[in-house]
């Protein structure tokens, strides 16, 4: 998108007051805007006011609690747990996530009979909405109905039915299976457009340089790839931070709060302990926490520099 | 064997190898590419035979690999066993809102910001890319406060509204991606002939962004279809809840009636995946824009 148009400035003739209204930005522009104000910023701000009132479980606000919630908040015993484990969720799936992906683009950029049916394939996952996919993962994994023990017990890999859901040991690698399996379309196909960018005489250079396949890959496609890797890891650690509903359908959290992560744990803050203050108080390190990866995110991109 | 005979005996095994190679090559990638894509289908296609399963079938410990008879009835059954067919219309009522919602504010907001150069651009481009950064699950309390405040709690209006603000920047970049690859002398030309600046964008920008139109709509579409955690938290009744949280209800009973759930749940992956697919070509460049601009 490079295109600088620029809208020659208009001849000054006599215009209407509405035709004047009409060629600035604001009658083209405000719509959005209003709309961005009222459901993108106002829950910030509402989210900054309700972490320091004081507000009784049947949502009554009782006045000014200072920073009472965030004191809370960080005395509560699940907390160091759930924040831990969003770490240790966020880089382990990223990091999976993106090395698998680096196999599926370049098979994907390969040319062989059924490329097109296999892209498809990959785009399923991505369609399809992230709770029926993880409640088709639940039900395979069930402790008594679940097809993975029958292939198991078939296989003789185990000697009886593991209730995989049942504890946070059997269930956590499960649920970061399945974030990694939702997460790799989107992935594949940013790097695979990266891929298609390298301009094909490149190779043909290499090639008659007599370079080794692998050496081809390190030292031209890689480097090459290094924007397109950047963007996908971002929006993954941001997706993968805000991942609610593989967790949601799966495990609950549970046992107790054994597989939460922060973003979990502020919801069932908020709605199953009616702890709203201090929900909004964790939601608000949460924000924070996302708001230092987009600005990485802006920052690294160039974002506005590349304007005229 | 004699020597003059050595270069043609060596060039043409070596070709065939070169070819056989080839071949092999191909054959690898092919069988590697079935097997990921059987890997990626696997749990739509236990979804599919679970949806097909007999009631009797259904609960067998340890599993069946698969239904000894094929339940079709159940796709039937499924819409009778209300409230199925209501959680469907909330869906298409919702996400059919919110696409509308965003066309009619991006359209006019993208094509001002291809076309033109003012002063707050920036600032504006920025508050677009925060929408899309900003997802709606880490502001979901604040949302919930919102709307307890201006009581649409349990309203469609409020899930159309989150749905369309959160996912409009998508399309803003594709929007304004065609409207600024249309070379600004056609509109000029129009403008020449007398017509307005909405009727230029109206009669001849639009059309020339057919394609783009149409990838807007249809991700918005899907990404409000698929919505979770929004219509979990403002939604407490069967009228307004969407299909995805209708599905989660079903779980955590006593004896979850997994056919239906997966029937339900097919009816609702098999129209997107076709729209998905539709538009794949153009699904990156609105995803990751905001960096690319």
């Amino acid at each position: 998108m490079t295109t600088n148009t620029v809208a020659p400035p208009s001849r000054r003739r006599k215009k209407s007051l509405i035709q004047r209204f009409l060629a600035g930005p604001l009658p083209w522009i405000t719509p959005m805007l209003i709309l961005i104000l009222a459901i993108v910023l106002w829950p910030v701000y509402e989210m900054g006011r309700t972490s320091v009132l004081e507000i009784s479980g049947s949502g009554v606000t009782k006045g000014f609690a200072g920073l009472e919630n965030y004191r809370e908040l960080f005395d509560n015993p699940n907390l160091l747990g759930a924040i831990s484990r969003t770490f240790f969720w966020v880089v382990t799936v990223v990091a999976i996530t993106i090395f698998i992906s680096l196999f599926l683009a370049q098979l994907l950029n390969a040319k062989f009979p059924g490329r097109r049916f296999v892209r498809y394939a990959l785009i399923v996952p991505w369609a399809a909405s992230v709770i029926m996919t993880a409640t088709s993962f639940r039900w395979m994994l069930d402790g008594y109905y679940g097809i993975l023990n029958r292939i198991l017990l078939d296989l003789g890999l185990v000697e009886e039915a593991i209730d995989w859901m049942g504890s946070a040991e059997t269930s956590l690698p499960w649920l970061i299976i399945v974030a990694v399996f939702v997460s790799l379309p989107f992935t594949t196909f940013v790097i695979l457009a990266g891929l298609q960018t390298v301009p094909g005489e490149v190779y043909e250079a290499a090639k008659v340089d007599g370079a080794s396949a692998r050496k081809t890959y390190f030292s031209i496609t890689f480097p090459l790839l290094k924007t397109s890797l950047f963007i996908a890891t971002v929006i993954n650690l941001i997706n993968v931070f805000n991942q609610f509903p593989i967790i949601w359908v799966m495990t609950g959290g549970g046992p107790g709060y054994t597989t939460d992560t922060t973003t979990t744990l502020m919801y069932k803050l908020a709605f199953r302990s009616q702890e709203i203050g201090q929900s909004a108080a964790l939601s608000v390190v949460n924000f924070g926490i996302i708001l230092i990866f987009v600005l990485i995110y802006i920052r690294a991109t160039g974002f506005g520099k590349k304007e005229d | 064997m004699s020597i003059s005979a050595k270069p043609k005996a060596m060039t043409s095994p070596s070709r065939a190898k070169a070819k056989n190679k080839e071949l092999g090559k191909k054959g690898l990638l092919t069988v590697t590419g079935f097997a990921v894509a059987l890997m990626f289908l696997l749990p739509y296609i236990r979804m599919m035979f679970t949806a097909l399963t007999p009631n009797d079938e259904l609960y067998q410990i340890p599993a069946d690999y698969f239904p000894t008879r094929l339940e079709w009835s159940n796709f039937i059954t499924v819409w009778e066993s209300a409230p199925i067919l209501q959680y469907l219309i909330n869906t298409v009522i919702i996400a059919s809102a919110a696409t509308v919602v965003v066309l009619l504010v991006s359209v006019p907001a993208a094509y001002y910001l291809a076309r033109f150069r003012f002063r707050t651009r920036n600032l504006i481009l920025l508050l677009v890319l925060a929408t899309q950064m900003f997802a709606p699950t880490s502001m979901v309390i604040g949302i919930y406060r919102e709307m307890v405040a201006l009581g649409l709690v349990n309203t469609y209006l409020a899930l159309i509204l989150v749905n369309a603000g959160f996912y409009l920047a998508f399309s803003v970049w594709i929007l304004s991606g065609f409207f600024a690859s249309i070379p600004y002398e056609v509109e000029e030309a129009a403008m020449i002939d007398g017509c307005s600046k909405v009727s230029v964008l109206w009669r001849i920008t639009l059309p020339l962004s057919l394609p783009g139109l149409i990838t807007s709509t249809i991700f918005t579409f899907i990404t409000a279809w698929n919505e979770f955690v929004v219509a979990l938290t403002l939604t407490s009744s069967v009228e307004i809840r969407p299909l995805t949280v209708g599905i989660t209800g079903f779980i955590g009973l006593y004896e979850v009636q997994w056919h239906y759930v997966f029937a339900t749940s097919l009816i609702a992956i098999i129209p997107v995946v076709i729209l998905f697919i539709a538009i794949e070509k153009w699904l990156i460049s609105g995803l990751t824009a905001g960096s690319i601009k």
